[in-house]
């Protein structure tokens, strides 16, 4: 513990002292493949990205110990870009020049993922990212692993229309790209679900809000307008807290004013008093909850490898399960770890997630997945109210905004990430 | 007692409103909420309600139970049971029919029927009924809003049964409020004219709806000219209700201004230091709160008092040290200083990521400060909120008592009006110096206190408040109580005006633009020191 605390502490003092601090595994032996992983260590993300960086390590462990991939010995090559974004390229470049990597798993949010694409495309290198984003990419060297809004965003509000019977929408969400895009794709879908503009609002707040009297007084006068309301919340990180806590001050029960939130799960409960947040909706592809027996051995062998019981799993943790388990068959079928032949035989590919379905890589790179809505329970897990009847296949693009209904990506057949069926070109792989 | 009279109530008052409700007797009310077990969510729905129909003693119990998760199966043998209690392992398992214990299992062996947020809301709704006749007043004030909400004509019988009995007067009006709702649905225009009089009085958004329902849909031009007044009468009121409301909120958020800036002030005015770990002060005051809670668990209610005077210990001793082994050196130095103390704030920051782990710790609110006052239908405070505007009064005036009225506070104030002579005068400065520094943290600990009721408690807590706090001395004028304590609020209220109109991110943005300009004009803030102190300064 204390000698923890210890390296914790001086990897810290390194960190302000240098951005550049890295720790990395000194190479073992000399047949080995080496596993890039790029998930902040320090910085306001380490909360979430080093559970992250746990999981591919525990899968790393797993796979060695079943004689490793190709004959070879799997080796860890840990990276801390410091939750900071610029940073994120300098370290994905560092992997892939210098320890020439085969593959890397890493980047949280959408915005270390946006710094680091150009590094992967210039150098040609294989990304697996694992968490919920607001789709409108497609990469030849991102495999995504995550939901698409199609895959967690625009079920929950079906959900909530047809099931809940909600005709009012609040969005409210965090200033950044991932709330503002999503935001955008859910508003022009429930104008063509007929819901009128007066009957739509839509907010944000910086990072770390904390004072929310104001907004939630406001959501509740909209909400109390006669008519079904929901708040659709993009909220980030910790603003959730103070949040849902002003919702029970201001006696807003989820009864009521049900909020179905995309960031918040177990992990970002376990250190949140949860009364106020009882009843409360999230829409994910998994929940620690979900009763399946690989599910059960996967909470298990994460509760060995992390040598605490209490330690909760996520949806994100999943998409890494999920890829990992995607890259190492790749690696198999193709019979070597060049990034080309991999990439290429990566369409196709199935592998079982933990809630009992088959995850299959689409020709535009994306995954399926199944949706599910859960309800969070006074412990804080999740109890599933509702379960899309299949897997739902990622959709790059969304058919909802105008800019982007017409384009598609397909690495199999077209090669191109966004391909306009209309004017029949493929725009290269500059997205903007 | 109370509930033996409430379930025979409850069967009489069933057996009346069930003409369509079929029997059940024990065996087969054990089958119907067998269902329960893999019914859908909706099937769950008219499960209960055709349990409620049917009229069995033990409906209240058994839907309560489910209602509070606390109703589940034994695996073993599929057995319905209560739960006596919803966590817990083992669990205590309640026969639904004898309500009697029998026996305990662990809590695996167990599958509780789970409940949504609908059909939580149907129940809470169908068993409002039996509390009407509750004895305590506002379990019945809270089922007579859960049944307005739901009016059909036997909800409507149960309310006129029960406002020829009622004593209370608030639950009376609620009643009346609900009938009149009702009365508007039919009857002929007299009756319907007499239910929005009824109604002009109320303030409940519900009410408004339904009259603004009327104003667009009902054909009778008398009812509809009486509808427009009355809703016009009641917006009135909201209105000015909601202005107060926004100034509550201002005031909040001023006071929490204040309550991280005085410390500052006492610092910054006296000792002339700009401590940059003032922020990380208020995170040990939050983090000590959460480890007197962890030291005990069992007295969550009195464990945010205990950490006041805890925090304000801790905190005020770190500043002590502080104050002790670096700032003293460099007194005179402003930049130093500012370094110094910066690096201050990285080392306690990186020794509570250390200690504590990088993630937040969950600091439970209280009972008493959660929820909220309830004024009437268009204005509630928040009872967190309340307290922390109380708290920050109480402090200022015992730090502005303390600075007046102590000999310590006679001491500081010589030492900051004038250092050369207060030394002349026998005073050791060095020892106020360090009192000084001690106290400005200490009462950032007490802050940090509060703070931990109102945002995250985790590492980088202090970094979020501190440009705030400077802001505020800076435009108070530096070194004053009184001039922190009126920025702090006209701040707090400005920024809550502004944010309905231009958002948070805005207003924030307007309010600094606006105090640069502030600053422009007078430099030295609201109320600068004046006379020969403010000269050397």
């Amino acid at each position: 513990m204390k000698r923890k605390g210890m390296i914790a502490f001086l990897t810290g003092v390194a960190s302000v002292v240098s951005s550049t601090a890295v720790f990395s595994t000194v190479a073992l032996g000399q047949d080995t493949i080496k596993v890039g992983i790029l998930h902040s260590l320090s910085g306001t993300m380490a909360i979430s990205e080093t559970t992250l960086k746990d999981t591919i390590l525990m899968m790393i462990d797993a796979q060695n110990k079943k004689g490793g991939l190709l004959g070879k010995r799997l080796e860890p090559v840990v990276v801390d870009p410091a939750s900071n974004w610029p940073l994120f390229a300098e370290k994905a470049a560092q992997l892939l020049e210098k320890d020439k990597v085969a593959v890397v798993f890493g980047c949280w949010t959408s915005v270390s993922r946006k710094s680091v694409l150009p590094v992967f495309e210039k150098d040609n290198g294989l990304l697996f990212y694992p968490v919920q984003y607001e789709g409108e990419e497609s990469s030849k060297n991102v495999i995504y692993t995550g939901a698409a809004p199609n895959q967690q965003a625009i079920p929950a509000v079906d959900y909530l229309m047809k099931e809940v019977g909600v005709k009012r929408w609040v969005l409210e969400g965090t200033d950044y790209v991932y709330p503002r895009t999503t935001n955008k794709i859910l508003e022009a879908y429930l104008r063509s679900k007929d819901v009128k503009p007066e009957d739509i609002s839509i907010n944000y707040t910086p990072f770390g809000y904390s004072d929310w009297q104001t907004r939630v007084a406001a959501i509740r006068k909209f909400g109390t307008a006669g008519k079904k309301t929901a708040v659709v919340s993009t909220i980030n990180g910790d603003a959730n807290v103070p949040f849902y806590k002003e919702l029970g001050n201001q006696k807003i029960s989820a009864e009521q004013i049900p909020v179905v939130a995309f960031s918040v799960g177990e992990e970002e409960l376990s250190g949140v008093d949860t009364k106020p947040l009882v009843g409360h909706l999230a829409a994910w592809n998994y929940f620690e909850s979900v009763n399946t027996p690989v599910n059960k051995a996967f909470i298990q062998q994460w509760h060995t490898f992390i040598k605490n019981p209490k330690r909760t799993t996520n949806d994100p943790m999943e998409a890494h399960y999920i890829g990992f388990n995607l890259w190492v068959k790749a690696v198999e079928k193709a019979k070597t770890t060049d990034v080309n032949k991999v990439i290429a035989a990566l369409p196709g590919l199935e592998t079982p997630n933990l809630t009992g379905g088959t995850a299959k890589v689409l020709p535009n790179h994306h995954i399926t997945k199944p949706v599910l809505i859960g309800e969070v329970k006074a412990d804080g897990q999740f109890n599933v109210v509702w379960k899309s009847s299949g897997l739902v296949p990622g959709d790059a693009w969304s058919d909802y905004l105008p800019g982007s209904k017409d384009i598609e990506a397909d690495w199999v057949s077209l090669n191109c990430g966004n391909y306009n069926k209309v004017t029949k070109k493929c725009s290269g792989q500059n997205y903007k | 007692m109370g509930r033996q009279w409430l379930v025979l109530f409850a069967v009489a008052l069933l057996a009346v409103g069930s003409a369509h409700g079929q029997k059940l007797d024990d065996a087969g009310f054990l089958a119907a909420i067998g269902e329960l077990r893999e019914a859908t969510y909706s099937d769950k729905a008219s499960i209960s309600q055709r349990l409620i129909q049917s009229g069995h003693p033990r409906v209240h119990d058994v839907l309560t139970a489910l209602l509070e998760d606390r109703f589940a199966f034994r695996n073993d043998d599929n057995r319905v049971f209560i739960l006596k209690s919803a966590d817990g392992d083992p669990v205590v398992l309640i026969d639904p029919l004898s309500l009697k214990e029998s026996g305990s299992a662990a809590a695996d062996n167990v599958s509780k029927v789970g409940t949504n947020n609908t059909l939580r809301r149907t129940l809470r709704t169908e068993l409002a009924r039996f509390s009407l006749a509750s004895p305590d007043a506002a379990t019945r004030l809270q089922a007579v809003r859960e049944i307005s909400q739901s009016l059909d004509e036997n909800t409507l019988a149960l309310l006129r049964d029960r406002s020829a009995v009622e004593v209370d007067a608030a639950v009376r009006k609620e009643i009346a409020t609900g009938l009149a709702l009702g009365a508007l649905d039919g009857g002929d225009t007299a009756s319907r004219l007499r239910a929005v009089e009824v109604l002009k009085g109320s303030l409940s958004q519900d009410v408004r709806n339904r009259l603004a329902r009327v104003i667009e849909e009902d054909q009778d031009p008398k009812l509809k000219a009486a509808a427009k007044a009355a809703t016009a009468s009641i917006d009135r009121w909201r209105i000015l209700y909601s202005a107060i409301e926004t100034l509550f909120f201002g005031l909040s958020l001023g006071s929490v201004l204040v309550l991280i800036a005085i410390g500052l002030a006492i610092t910054f005015g006296v000792v002339g230091v700009i401590n940059m770990a003032h922020g990380e002060l208020m995170m040990i005051g939050a983090y000590t709160t959460y480890v007197v809670q962890t030291a005990m668990p069992n007295h969550i209610g009195i464990s945010i008092v205990v950490a006041i005077p805890a925090a304000f210990v801790v905190s005020g001793l770190i500043g002590v040290l502080m104050e002790r082994c670096i700032v003293r050196f460099l007194y005179g130095r402003p930049l130093e200083t500012l370094l110094a103390t910066f690096g201050v704030s990285l080392i306690l920051q990186q020794a509570v990521r250390s200690i504590f782990s990088a993630l937040n710790r969950s600091v439970v609110t209280p009972e008493w400060l959660s929820g909220s006052l309830r004024i009437n239908d268009a204005l509630a405070i928040t009872n967190n909120r309340l307290y922390i505007v109380l708290f920050t009064l109480m402090v200022f005036f015992l730090v502005v008592l303390a600075l007046k009225r102590t000999r310590i506070g006679l001491n500081i104030r010589a030492v900051s009006q004038n250092r050369a002579m207060a030394k002349a005068m026998g005073i050791r400065t060095e020892w106020v110096d360090a009192v000084t520094f001690g106290l400005g943290s200490g009462i950032a600990g007490v802050a940090g206190v509060a703070l931990s009721q109102l945002t995250n408690v985790g590492p980088n807590l202090g970094q979020s408040y501190i440009i705030d706090s400077f802001v505020v001395v800076v435009f108070g004028g530096v070194g004053n109580l009184w001039g922190s304590l009126i920025g702090g609020l006209s701040m707090g209220i400005a920024n809550k005006l502004l944010e309905p109109y231009v958002g948070a991110v805005l207003s924030k943005i307007l309010l600094l633009v606006a105090l640069i300009f502030f600053i422009q004009a007078r430099p030295r803030g609201l109320f600068p020191q004046t006379g020969r102190a403010a000269e050397d300064k």
